[in-house]
């Protein structure tokens, strides 16, 4: 087990590097470039501008001075964001994307979990109906849809809630986004909880463990739940990219300050190294991720730690 | 197809998706407005029967009736294309890796694997906004990532077949390994892909919709659904049913796609690979 987990490790970089990669040569092989205006600059300036951002280079070289930057952390200059480093521009976004979304994963998990459970021991109850179906209006409708809704029944109508901004700190501006953001992973999770509950509670191990005489609650909470949520473990990194990918939508509608701006303006912009460094923020954070749910599996299943 | 009829909701569901699918298409005949003529005597109006527009107009007097089922139809057309191409790509390449086998099977699915690991929304973000917003590049670049979980359900369904007797005859027989994928293995594993791809075309819609929402996909004066939420966000102050409208039917959409897909794979009883 361990030994798979450094070999994981080990192939967590150069995973990344292909990304970076892959990103850098698409990235200039794409028509347009970050100093396209509708005012035409003139040839001198265009050509000062490239030189000064190291963009008269052939590209070879270029890849080699990004590469070289980034071993000292450095996401280079934005194109577009004049005087701010690409470093900069994440580094003061990125604690509000991070809170959003790390209040979105718990809640996903801590109502998913139960939820899912609740369901199964509760199997062709109402109360299993209305779970399941409220996990199909989750997966089904788009965090684009559900977060405006919300916002017109508890800010435009209701009054209850802001719309949209920002304030450091303020549960109420933060409500009304995490709950939309939340939704998708949290239905999914109650299903895939529900489902392998289902499974365990018919396995052998559980009868016998009610038949030595176990109380209900430890049977369920220390001998179920634990395999019943191995497919949680392994739904977690798509969770995880499904959030961030609603952090895009998400503080756009409501208008948060986090990096999810970036992406789509920096491309449109043709602002390479901040897309870039996009790129690199998400994929990390994803790659690493992705471990730390093999460590997850070892605690779940003692099978895996062979 | 007993069970599936004993599934309410899914049939509900069935009925519901064939009302909107009719009238998305017959919408141009029976409503005298077009989806982009402006009535600026009508604009940003109510729903109501104000000259004729029955769900109202948006900011510029454009019948919100018919845009957005204009919107419905882009949006089924692009996603039942690009659920195709997925389709296509995703059981051509899952059932030469469960067949072939082997070193090559390890290398295909272990792509697979990666692809799936990384935030593949961002690359195709990424390419629609460098290779310009053609409604082509869009439902390829969708297809593009929609392959990988047809992939990996058709390379199960295939390992299990692969060493049944129809096969070993084909085998001896004489035929090669391509005739032998195409005739005897493809056929052979279309339950399954059925069920998938109908759970698939609302996740594709969705994509769509939130590329079009992010203004990637689909341009004005064309509509898709997400577009139109989109527009509809930025006015939903004052005039709500301009999002109300196109999201509802978004979301209506999508849930009977979703329901009828859950209740096909019950019913047919598939699992997951």
């Amino acid at each position: 087990m361990i030994r798979y987990f450094f070999l994981r490790l080990a192939a967590a970089v150069p995973t990344l590097l292909m990304i970076v990669t892959a990103t850098f040569f698409l990235m200039h092989a794409a028509p347009g470039g970050p100093f396209d205006q509708e005012q035409v600059l003139a040839p001198e300036i265009q050509a000062n501008l490239q030189r000064s951002y190291g963009l008269d280079l052939p590209i070879w070289s270029q890849y080699g001075r990004y590469l070289a930057s980034l071993r000292h952390g450095d996401f280079g200059p934005s194109f577009k964001y004049k005087d701010f480093t690409v470093t900069e521009l994440i580094a003061q976004g990125f604690p509000v994307t991070f809170t959003l979304g790390v209040i979105a994963i718990l809640l996903a998990l801590g109502i998913g979990i139960p939820l899912g459970t609740l369901a199964a021991l509760h199997h062709n109850t109402s109360l299993d109906h209305a779970t399941m179906s409220l996990a199909v209006l989750g997966i089904a409708v788009p965090t684009f849809v559900v977060l405006p809704f919300l916002g017109l029944l508890f800010g435009v109508y209701l009054h209850w809630l802001p719309v949209a901004g920002w304030e450091a700190r303020s549960i109420r501006h933060l409500a009304l986004p995490v709950i939309a953001l939340a939704l998708p992973p949290l239905a999914y999770i109650a299903r895939l909880t529900r489902g392998s509950m289902l499974e365990i509670m018919g396995a052998h191990f559980i009868r016998t463990a009610f038949a030595k005489g176990l109380p209900a609650s430890t049977v369920i909470l220390r001998h179920a739940l634990r395999p019943a949520l191995m497919p949680v473990a392994s739904y977690l990194v798509p969770a995880v990219a499904s959030i961030m990918t609603g952090s895009l939508v998400v503080e756009s509608i409501a208008g948060l300050p986090g990096i999810g701006r970036y992406l789509v303006q920096g491309a449109l912009n043709r602002d390479y190294t901040l897309v870039l460094g996009m790129v690199i923020i998400y994929s990390t954070l994803l790659i690493s991720l992705g471990l730390l749910v093999d460590l997850l599996y070892a605690w779940l299943d003692p099978r895996v730690r062979r | 197809m007993r069970r599936m009829r004993a599934n309410s909701a899914a049939v509900m569901a069935l009925y519901l998706m064939a009302a909107i699918f009719v009238l998305a298409l017959l919408a141009p005949w029976f409503n005298p407005n077009s989806a982009d003529t402006l009535d600026w005597a009508h604009a940003a109006a109510r729903p109501g029967m104000q000259g004729a527009h029955w769900f109202g107009t948006d900011r510029l007097g454009r019948d919100l009736f018919v845009r957005t089922l204009a919107g419905t139809r882009m949006s089924i057309v692009i996603g039942l294309a690009a659920s195709f191409i997925s389709l296509a790509v995703g059981v051509s390449y899952g059932a030469v890796a469960g067949y072939v086998g082997g070193r090559a099977d390890q290398v295909m699915m272990r792509m697979v694997e990666i692809l799936s690991g990384l935030p593949l929304v961002f690359f195709v973000i990424f390419l629609t906004v460098m290779f310009g917003r053609s409604e082509y590049l869009l439902f390829f670049s969708i297809g593009a990532v929609g392959w990988l979980t047809m992939a990996r359900i058709v390379r199960g369904q295939t390992l299990s077949i692969r060493k049944r007797e129809f096969i070993e005859a084909a085998v001896a027989s004489g035929a090669g390994t391509p005739r032998i994928i195409a005739k005897h293995v493809i056929p052979n594993v279309v339950g399954p892909v059925v069920v998938y791809a109908t759970l698939m075309v609302p996740q594709i819609i969705l994509f769509e919709s939130f590329l079009s929402f992010l203004g990637l996909g689909i341009q004005e004066p064309g509509a898709s659904l997400g577009t139109l939420v989109a527009e509809g966000v930025g006015e939903m102050e004052t005039a709500p049913w301009i999002l109300v409208i196109p999201g509802g039917v978004l979301a209506v959409l999508l849930l009977c796609l979703n329901l009828f897909g859950d209740g096909l794979r019950d019913a047919l009883d598939v699992k997951e690979a």
